[in-house]
């Protein structure tokens, strides 16, 4: 382990703690624009983070330490997930210590804590939501998995730097399993990510709601940490895609003169990627309740064909 | 370990069985409930301790016994290799924690029926470290037997209730049901040489058919032990029947004896292993986890939901028996020896995490006296203690990194992704299956999990009587901690876990992960290579806290630690219950919707004119009428024919013999 590498580990860790809001204040100004509204801009996010962090905490009568340990169990989950995969460069130290199942892991148990701390307060929705986050975690997971599954066979590894590595450098070949894994990665996104269709971020309607109707009872800095990892998983997810189906001018390890190159690249696919979720969203509408589960064995089955597309057609041996 | 001393480890183990059955025996003389709790159970822990230490010791060098019991020139042999020192070490380890937890919780039993218990459970303990030991199948069954009874005994503990007494029958038919299959393999296994010491059964070759016929008959007997589909039946009326620390014995330990089985069957006993055995170990196993997940989800009595658990803990166990298998027949041994490492791996992690649980759900059971998840409710405020232990079990169970339910499933998985390049076409499309399925089945587990907790310590009390309930007592505090501590261990420091179990692995499919585990150090988890895969938990925990911890000072640092308790805001609704909070059917609900056409739901609709309108759903197990049923109706049927030779008098039995005598002369004849 070299301190460049750790440099490179430091630089990325600070690098996605501030980005993270500013995608998401991207895709709520680019919905703007698209809807015909003016839009707060790219910095409302970190507005709202600074306004609630300012803020005194209200917690409800009957919470328990779990209620309050969950926003830095989260924060700190999301966090790492969302630096370790690589972005810049593919010289993480980090990155050894969770492989890409480890990293679905950290996902669930992240989801795991939100979930019980919905539950912690005895409220109707609280409860209402956590069953739902639930619900679309459990075959948004192994859906992922299955999406990471086949990346991990075609690279023959599970680690997420030699996945990028064989990904980044092979000579540009198609695999129809990817394309498969592509369209289930996205629908996962979408659901994890409590976006559109799956739920509405900016709901607050009480019978639809997902992921809000989770952090009702959360006020002041513990919503803020839950706010500031959301927009961090929404980051290491669409990160996490970028590394697996576009790529292209990663910073080899030690490779400080490719740096710049690859940050620009890196912001101009998450301003791609961000302006066509919020085209998406656009586009189309919220689904009910009843049929996630329908959208998410979809994606779970394509995940699967994918993955038996590339066990059919791709390996050689 | 224990050389200076001039012992053998399997002397050692001999005399913890020996201790256990004294303890035993001491406490049904002495029918005193306080030398009982206070001495009889923690010198049972003190015993499982040195077993665990025996069992350690073990792994390493093999040792042999004779016994001069039992039938003139047919002495018990006892034999404590690799395989049986892991189990035993399983045993050690795991009953430690349930007998001191057994010490705090049976303190307000009765006199004669704790001495009763107490014979039972330490006679339950020894017969399953002989189970272990045996080297005959004249040992083995004797033990296998004496396992069966003594828990069957236990299970029927409260048997003034109607239901137990059912649930202790169902458990028993099963259980003599499976041991009739395994004493058949055994018959099969000797191979006409009439010789039923294991010894000689490793020397016979069998031809494929009967190979085939052994394992078979195995799977069955063991499975029946284990609760594979479909002789799962009694596992989740068996459980919630017996008192808590036994059903973590059962659950943790017990079904752990059905594993060892079908291991030593399979992989020592037998000199050949077929592909397609796996195929069949790997589809039922499949099966068997879906199922109990599933059914998992929609039970509302917390010892069922558990139970159902473990059916599908089982299931993971014998995925990884049957990818062993496959890759064993194929000779990929680096692949066998992981899936077998990952397979042994998860029989530890279970036998801790479950015991927890079921030991848990003995304290919640005792402060409020209610099974049902739908009244309880808001226990983390008054059990806090119990809450922080469960919470550990809880999500290692869900199989959460860093703790040990995630390694084990890794290293599946692992083995899973490893497997292309099989030379049958049709497993290579198995597999990619099979690791999806395994992936539903493991994601299933967390909302099951989530559900479990959430009900039970999380939200408002749901009934009144739980306002009044106290925290664990000390002894049970200590029994789940050493609980809460292994599953820790397991998930924070896999790599020494491995290479012990390397042994195990070297001995029965000749390989072992040995180095690559450990060629970058002991903190990074390298089943193959390292650009394959690694897995750090130690640092993962770190982070993870160290992160959380900071993040939490920085922010109090930063801007302020204000702090206000006011009421819940719940979106404004003011005139909020405690009913208004899910309860298990509610949590249960898409799961039950999603999978309806897999279990049996009926439904209680209220009409729109009644007055107080009453809404009933109940799921049923479709495999008992699909499988369970028909049997019974046959059984019955020949029952009453056969009943129709009974009159009850004396001459027609003596025609009986007569007839039987004269067809029998012409026989020989």
């Amino acid at each position: 382990m070299s301190y460049t590498a750790l440099l490179f580990q430091a630089v990325q860790n600070v690098l996605v703690l501030l980005a993270a809001p500013l995608l998401l204040g991207w895709i709520t100004q680019c919905r703007a624009w698209l809807q015909n509204r003016t839009g707060a801009g790219v910095l409302q996010p970190c507005r709202n983070l600074i306004k609630l962090f300012h803020k005194d905490a209200v917690l409800a009568h009957n919470a328990s330490p779990l209620f309050r340990a969950t926003p830095y169990i989260l924060f700190s989950c999301m966090w790492l997930a969302a630096a370790l995969v690589p972005v810049l460069a593919t010289d993480l130290p980090l990155s050894p210590a969770v492989d890409v199942i480890a990293l679905v892991g950290i996902f669930a148990l992240a989801r795991v804590f939100i979930s019980l701390a919905a539950m912690d307060i005895g409220t109707a929705f609280g409860s209402l939501g956590a069953r739902r986050e639930m619900l679309v975690g459990f075959l948004a997971e192994p859906a992922l998995l299955m999406v990471l599954f086949t990346a991990s066979t075609i690279s023959q590894s599970t680690s997420l730097i030699t996945i990028v590595e064989t990904l980044a450098h092979k000579q540009f070949v198609l695999y129809p399993s990817m394309a498969f894994a592509a369209v289930a990665f996205l629908m996962v996104l979408l659901a994890e990510n409590a976006r559109i269709p799956v739920d509405n971020p900016s709901t607050h309607l009480e019978l639809t709601m997902i992921h809000e109707a989770m952090i009702l009872e959360y006020s002041a800095r513990h919503l803020a940490l839950v706010e500031w990892a959301s927009a961090l998983k929404l980051l290491a997810y669409m990160t996490i895609g970028i590394a697996l189906f576009a790529p292209w001018g990663i910073a080899e390890s030690g490779d400080w003169g490719a740096l710049p190159l690859a940050l620009l690249l890196l912001f101009s696919k998450l301003l791609l990627g961000g302006a066509g979720l919020a085209l998406m969203e656009t586009l189309s509408a919220k689904m009910r309740i009843f049929r996630v589960p329908e959208f998410m064995g979809t994606a779970f089955l394509l995940a699967v064909l994918g993955l038996l597309t590339h066990f059919l057609l791709e390996t050689t041996t | 370990m224990f050389d200076q001393f001039g012992l053998l480890p399997i002397d050692v183990a001999l005399g913890v069985v020996v201790a256990w059955l004294v303890l035993g025996i001491a406490g049904l003389l002495l029918q005193n409930t306080r030398i009982i709790t206070q001495f009889i159970f923690p010198a049972g822990a003190l015993c499982s301790l040195v077993l665990a230490a025996a069992g350690l010791a073990g792994l390493s060098e093999t040792s042999v016994a004779i016994l001069p019991l039992g039938l003139p020139d047919l002495p018990f042999h006892l034999r404590m290799d690799a395989l049986s020192s892991f189990f035993l070490l399983l045993l050690g380890g795991a009953s430690v924690g349930i007998s001191l937890f057994s010490a705090g919780y049976f303190r307000s039993m009765a006199d004669d029926a704790l001495a009763l218990l107490s014979l039972e459970y330490h006679v339950f303990m020894a017969a399953m470290a002989l189970v272990f030991m045996a080297d005959d199948a004249y040992m083995f069954m004797v033990a296998w037997e004496s396992m069966a009874l003594s828990s069957y005994l236990l299970v029927t503990t409260d048997h003034e209730q109607g239901e137990v007494r059912r649930a202790g029958f169902l458990y028993l038919l099963i259980a003599h049901v499976g041991a009739i299959a395994i004493l058949m393999g055994f018959g099969v296994m000797q191979g006409g040489q009439g010789d039923y010491t294991f010894d000689s059964m490793r020397h016979t070759h069998l031809s494929t058919f009967w190979a085939t016929v052994t394992f078979l008959l195995a799977l069955f007997g063991f499975g029946a032990k284990a609760g594979v589909l479909p002789l799962h039946a009694w596992l989740p009326e068996a459980h919630p029947a017996a008192p808590s620390p036994v059903s973590a014995m059962m659950s943790g330990i017990m079904l752990k004896t059905a594993v060892y089985g079908i291991l030593r069957v399979s992989f020592d006993l037998l000199d050949t292993q077929l592909w397609w055995w796996g195929v069949l170990a790997l589809t039922l196993g499949l099966l068997t986890a879906l199922f109990g997940v599933i059914f998992a989800a929609v039970q509302s009595d917390m010892k069922r939901l558990l139970a159902y658990s473990s059916i599908e803990n089982i299931g993971i166990i014998l995925v990884g028996i049957g990818l062993t298998l496959i890759f064993h027949a194929f000779h990929k041994d680096a692949l066998a020896a992981l899936a077998l490492t990952a397979t042994l791996y998860h029989a530890l992690n279970h036998a801790f995490m479950k015991s927890l649980l079921f030991l848990g759900t003995g304290s919640v059971l005792h402060a409020t006296g209610e099974r049902q998840l739908g009244k309880l409710g808001g226990l983390i405020h008054k059990m806090p203690k119990l809450a922080l232990l469960m919470l550990v079990g809880t999500l290692a169970i869900a199989g959460l990194p860093p703790l040990n339910g995630f390694v084990s499933e890794w290293l599946l998985l692992q083995a899973f992704l490893l497997s292309p390049g099989l030379p049958q076409p049709y497993l290579n499309m198995l597999v990619p299956l099979a690791a999806a399925a395994l992936a539903l089945a493991a994601a299933l587990a967390g909302y099951v999990m989530v559900k479990f907790y959430g009900v039970i310590f999380l939200g408002q009390p749901r009934d009144e009587k739980i306002i009044e309930v106290h925290d664990i007592g000390i002894w049970e505090r200590i029994g789940m901690l050493c609980m809460v501590v292994a599953c820790i261990a397991l998930g924070v420091f896999p790599t020494f876990i491995i290479l012990q179990l390397d042994l195990v692995t070297e001995m029965l499919v000749h390989h072992a992960l040995g180095g690559s585990a450990l060629q970058h150090g002991w903190l990074m988890l390298t089943p193959i290579q390292a650009e394959r895969a690694s897995y750090g938990p130690l640092i993962l925990l770190c982070i993870i806290v160290i992160g959380g911890l900071a993040t939490s000072l920085v922010v109090k640092k930063f801007y302020h630690g204000r702090l206000r308790r006011g009421p819940a805001w719940d979106c404004g609704f003011p005139a909020q219950t405690a009913r208004m909070q899910d309860t298990a059917e509610g949590f249960g609900q898409p799961i039950r919707q999603i999978f309806e056409w897999f279990m049996g739901v009926v439904r209680q609709m209220p009409t729109p004119f009644d007055l107080h309108p009453h809404f009933h759903s109940e799921t049923h197990d479709l495999l008992w009428n699909i499988f369970y049923a028909p049997i019974k109706r046959v059984n019955e049927m020949v029952g009453s024919q056969v009943g129709k030779l009974q009159h009850g008098r004396i001459h027609v039995y003596l025609l009986y013999s007569f007839v039987t005598l004269l067809a029998l002369l012409a026989f020989i004849q």
